[in-house]
């Protein structure tokens, strides 16, 4: 379904997943941000996100285990910065889909 | 087709549930393709994982879950049981413990995946086994029976550490079936039920987790989502997550991380668990095109089950093929999974799914025995879960397909939502 994010029309899923990643900009993941509770991505934030996205780009099947492992933050620190559930909310922050690693 | 002259060395690591299914799939090739098939595996007893988790239960015992693995092996395949040291992909061989060195050309890696308690710090210590179980080894589900047979009631927590873990839906029957325990002996009063997940809800697919998340509520037992575990404390008796939440327990009950073998860590084949990567469609292992990987060991985003070993199985015996005839991998793998989920007084549900088709209600086309029923807790379901014990040792660990069951999620029966 069509949803207005920061001024700009893209497809997201039932859960508000983007389903196409080339739609996502640093906007869109500051507003998707805001709407989980997180008002201020600071460089800790975008340094995961971009990890993220690097990793899905190869095609990575992510999990929490390997974000703790990346040498960036450790898991405590990732639920520090994205809390509730870390991944699906950075990832969905990250304009990628929800992981697969669930089942 | 024509006779391929020179033998090939086929190499199964791993004679568990998947690698006895596809050797006995690849005996039937033998002679018609010069295959010589080798399987290797260090243990000497073969488990049927699904009964373990009827065992802390008092249904079944010892005789109904171990057999001996040499049993199933078939005839014409060699059977080496020792421990392996190491895959080495650049020579094609690899290495026993005993230091004897065993060259292939196609490598089937089948070495599933264990339980690693140690992974959660203070779960193992004086009170492991003791009020601290898990019911993923044959141990700890005798363990767990001796633990529950004088239970006095109390706090039981049925948690899940993290995800993947083999067979999803098992942390669920165990809350069911204990519910249902209880009740047996009159004392469900005196126990309050909490299951703690790292999911969302009961389940990851939305249906499934509405109708079984639904049967958590009805049986009065509580659900903690969202969990992801950092420690436990012996000392307290409690779980504490690593934001800071905690629930406490006087009986817990855990699934440790799975990981894959020590031994694809120590030959750099597996990703931080251990798992191997592996094209999720043809079953080829990433970057090596004579290793193929089968059952619990790879990390395609299948359920880690035996019912997804058995319909892989059909599809890398075709690959396989192609692979020796030197044409495309044209079978293609799903994802499908076929569990039967035990909700306690007499009953279970069928959940039948694939990597795109979601668990849904309606009924699985089996003629003559069935149709069962999907998602919806029937006796003629839970039957069919007990048969599978005699299905499991006498038709799927000899090679056998099912009638009428093939690879494929079937859509015949689902209600499928646009």
């Amino acid at each position: 379904m069509l949803k207005t994010i920061a001024n700009k029309e893209v497809d997201v899923n039932e859960e508000g997943y983007l389903t196409n990643k080339g739609d996502w900009n640093e906007d869109i993941a500051k507003e998707i941000a805001k709407e989980l509770g997180i008002n201020d991505l600071t460089e800790k934030h975008w340094a995961v996100i971009k990890w993220l996205r690097d990793q899905d780009a190869g095609g990575t099947h992510l999990s929490i285990r390997q974000v703790g492992s990346s040498g960036l933050v450790d898991i405590k620190e990732f639920y520090a910065l994205f809390p509730g559930g870390p991944l699906k909310n950075a990832s969905k922050i990250a304009g990628i889909m929800k992981p697969m690693s669930c089942l | 087709m024509e006779q391929i002259s020179s033998r090939k060395k086929i190499l199964i690591l791993g004679a568990g549930t998947a690698g006895t299914m596809i050797a006995n799939k690849l005996a039937n090739h033998r002679t018609k393709y010069g295959l010589d098939i080798t399987l290797v595996d260090q243990a000497s007893e073969h488990y049927y994982q699904p009964g373990f988790l009827f065992i802390p239960f008092g249904v079944y015992g010892r005789e109904d879950v171990v057999k001996r693995r040499s049993d199933f092996i078939p005839r014409g395949v060699t059977y080496i049981q020792n421990s392996i040291e190491k895959i080495d992909t650049t020579k094609k061989e690899i290495v026993l413990h005993i230091g004897e060195v065993l060259p292939y050309d196609i490598l089937i890696i089948a070495t599933g995946a264990q339980v690693a308690p140690e992974q959660i710090p203070n779960l193992i210590g004086d009170r492991w086994r003791k009020n601290m179980h898990e019911f993923y080894t044959f141990e700890g589900a005798n363990a767990l029976y001796n633990t529950l047979k004088d239970w006095p009631g109390g706090k039981l927590v049925i948690h899940i550490s993290e995800m993947p873990i083999k067979c999803p839906v098992a942390p669920l029957e165990f809350s069911f079936l204990a519910d249902d325990f209880f009740k047996k002996k009159n004392m469900r009063d005196k126990v309050e039920i909490t299951y703690v997940t790292p999911l969302s809800g009961a389940f990851t697919k939305p249906e499934a987790s509405r109708v079984l998340g639904g049967m958590l509520s009805e049986r009065n037992i509580k659900l903690v989502p969202d969990f992801s575990i950092s420690e436990v404390d012996a000392k307290e008796n409690i779980i504490r997550s690593y934001d800071e939440k905690t629930v406490p327990f006087d009986l817990l009950v855990t699934i440790p991380p799975n990981m894959g073998d020590a031994l694809i860590a120590r030959s750099g084949l597996g990703d931080e668990l251990n798992f191997i990567p592996t094209d999720k469609n043809t079953l080829q292992a990433t970057g090596h095109e004579n290793i193929f990987v089968i059952g619990d060991a790879t990390n395609i985003p299948a359920s880690k089950a035996g019912s997804v070993a058995h319909f892989e199985a059909e599809i890398l015996e075709e690959n396989i093929l192609s692979f020796l005839e030197g044409k495309p991998l044209s079978a293609k793998f799903d994802g499908h999974a076929n569990c039967y989920v035990e909700s306690g007084d007499g009953k279970a549900l069928l959940v039948d799914f694939g990597y795109d088709i979601e668990p849904v209600e309606g009924t699985f086309p089996l003629p003559f025995i069935g149709p069962f029923s999907l998602l919806k807790p029937t006796v003629i379901n839970h039957l069919g879960k007990l048969a599978f014990r005699y299905i499991y040792w006498n038709v799927l660990m000899r090679g056998l397909s099912i009638p009428f069951v093939g690879p494929g999620v079937p859509l015949a029966g689902k209600k499928i939502k646009k």
